[in-house]
């Protein structure tokens, strides 16, 4: 029987999504949620006036933080865990290629991903909307930004562009090494990438050409994770020019195509005997 | 059925259980209470290191340390028996405007934390300044920052002149409201005077911030009561008690210069019984008054 390349990756995918779900991946939203709500009554006796803001700040991050979670912990197991339990064997000889299974792989925990961020995001605009239409008109002038402000979704966007790319970066792990190694070289390229702008000035401290050079290269290889938090904006309704938005969303397609391509080629050459 | 009564009798244990733990904390607190003292520490000074540490939820940690700076600047300030009030409190409000540069609330509420006369506040009005100057660096043309330093020149460093200077500096920002230019003349014209401070208080109570208007209530009663000890301080100085006897309002009571115990809206004006002078009482809501203009 044969069957589409794109069908097969969405059986994959799916499998994933349903997978995500029967280990109760959805619980977060009603973490996220019920710390939403009881935030904004607890911030709002503590804060001076500043509730708004900080359930902002408070929303986006945890749509980052649950986010990761879920990215890194699914994200490692998707291919070592078939590999370990040898269902790989029984899934590679149904019709489906190894580049699609690593796609689909992919495209299931983003889709999963995709759910969540659009369940927190919900979320939190409720209790933005809430907090809004309970306060004076007076009250929200003083406001930097509108509560229900249509701008932080250019936050959500550049959040998720993120997950996909971590996502990317735990399945390209996930294909060669073990899941607590993959988590923990997943977790570290998290972390240089939010500092790896400092490697793009390394001509500041050194004199070595050489040094420089190596620093440029490693500043380019390792995902800018900084460029994607544009949170502060957001919320202090400072703008954020849309061609930014375009641009590092392209760049961060490119740098999950860059990572998938690898996957694949190492999944495919990988012998399960 | 079994089962039923097994699980019924395991939660009940439990309950027990955490019931005991509950009641045993109570008498260890009743018996052996612990120093509720705030611990003065903080174990990250260092705003670039903690921006590092906290990644990408820079804005999420300000947030953090803006409570705490809350927290910190009401417990000082209503702790009857600490020696040193708002030690943390300058440090708190830098980590905050360092991982959130745009915090306009930080910077202009900190800075009357700071700049208030200790002991209602820090009495720092140096440091007041350099946190708003530091909003305008993040946020060149917030009229309110220069506004704000322009305040903190007029009511409590008396420094007219500077205040003329930056409430024109905030008159030339983009959007700023246009009483400030008038407030700015007023100030180099007559050197300052209580109209002026009333009129800008006035303008103050208008905002939308309720703290604003809080605190521009307050500063209308402390002019109120500099006006209360000028007229009182006239009788005082008419009606000098007979030799060898204090100053007292009971004396001014009696010889019927006085209905009765002058008060502000908190505590009884006090005179002082050798030389006569008239000042707010230490025990007012109003005290220390912004000096005398």
């Amino acid at each position: 029987m044969r069957i589409s390349k794109a069908h097969a990756i969405r059986c994959v995918a799916v499998n994933v999504f349903k997978e995500s779900v029967r280990d109760r991946v959805p619980y977060n939203l009603v973490i996220f949620a019920v710390l939403l709500i009881a935030s904004s009554y607890l911030i709002g006796q503590l804060t001076a006036g500043q509730d708004v803001k900080i359930i902002k700040d408070l929303g986006l991050a945890a749509t980052a933080v649950f986010g990761l979670f879920i990215a890194i912990f699914i994200g490692i197991g998707l291919v070592s865990k078939e590999v370990e339990r040898r269902s790989i064997y029984s899934i590679l000889s149904k019709p489906i290629s190894r580049p699609q299974f690593v796609l689909g792989k992919y495209a299931g925990l983003v889709l999963t991903l995709a759910v969540n961020v659009a369940v927190m995001t919900i979320a939190m605009y409720l209790v933005l909307t809430y907090l809004t239409y309970t306060e004076s008109v007076e009250f929200r002038s003083a406001w930097d930004a509108p509560g229900v402000d249509p701008r932080m979704l250019k936050a959500i966007v550049l959040i998720f562009v993120q997950l996909m790319i971590v996502t990317a970066i735990a399945l390209f792990f996930s294909t060669f090494s073990t899941p607590l190694l993959s988590a923990a070289l997943t977790f570290g390229v998290f972390i240089v990438g939010h500092f790896n702008a400092d490697l793009k000035n390394f001509d500041k401290i050194t004199e070595s050409r050489a040094a420089v050079w190596l620093a440029r290269g490693v500043y380019h290889l390792v995902p800018d994770f900084s460029a994607f938090d544009v949170k502060t904006e957001v919320v202090h309704g400072l703008p954020v020019a849309n061609g930014y938005l375009v641009i590092t969303t392209a760049y961060g397609l490119a740098y999950i195509a860059a990572l998938l391509i690898a996957a694949i080629v190492i999944f495919s050459r990988r012998d399960f005997k | 059925m079994m089962i039923g009564r097994n699980l019924l009798l395991a939660v009940g244990l439990a309950c027990l259980c955490l019931g005991a733990a509950i009641g045993l904390q109570v008498v260890r607190d009743t018996r052996y209470p612990r120093d509720q003292a705030e611990l003065a520490l903080m174990y990250v000074r260092s705003p670039e290191a903690l921006r590092r540490i906290a990644l990408s939820f820079d804005a999420l940690a300000a947030d953090v340390y803006w409570i705490r700076a809350l927290q910190h600047y009401g417990g000082d300030r209503l702790s009857k028996t600490k020696p040193h009030k708002y030690e943390l409190l300058y440090p708190l409000l830098d980590l905050t405007t360092s991982l959130d540069r745009y915090f306009t609330i930080a910077y202009r509420f900190g800075a009357i934390f700071l700049s208030e006369a200790y002991p209602g506040g820090a009495g720092r009005p140096d440091l007041a300044i350099s946190l708003l100057q530091k909003g305008i660096s993040a946020q060149p043309t917030k009229w309110q920052y220069y506004h704000d330093i322009a305040f903190v020149n007029y009511w409590q460093l008396h420094d007219m002149a500077s205040a003329a200077k930056w409430f024109r500096a905030a008159a030339a920002q983009p959007g700023a409201p246009n009483w400030l230019e008038p407030v700015a003349v007023s100030m180099l014209v007559q050197g300052g005077d209580r109209k002026s401070a009333r009129f800008l208080l006035q303008e103050i109570l208008k905002s939308e911030e309720a703290w604003l208007r809080r605190m521009a209530t307050r500063g209308l009663m402390q002019i109120d009561a500099l006006d209360a000890i000028d007229g009182l301080q006239r009788i005082v100085n008419e009606n000098r008690p007979p030799a060898g006897q204090p100053y007292s309002w009971q004396w001014l009571i009696r010889s019927g210069k006085l209905p009765g115990l002058p008060t502000d809206r908190y505590a009884p004006f006090e005179i002082d019984p050798a030389t006569g002078t008239v000042s707010v009482s230490p025990k007012s809501e109003l005290f220390p008054l912004p000096g005398k203009r």
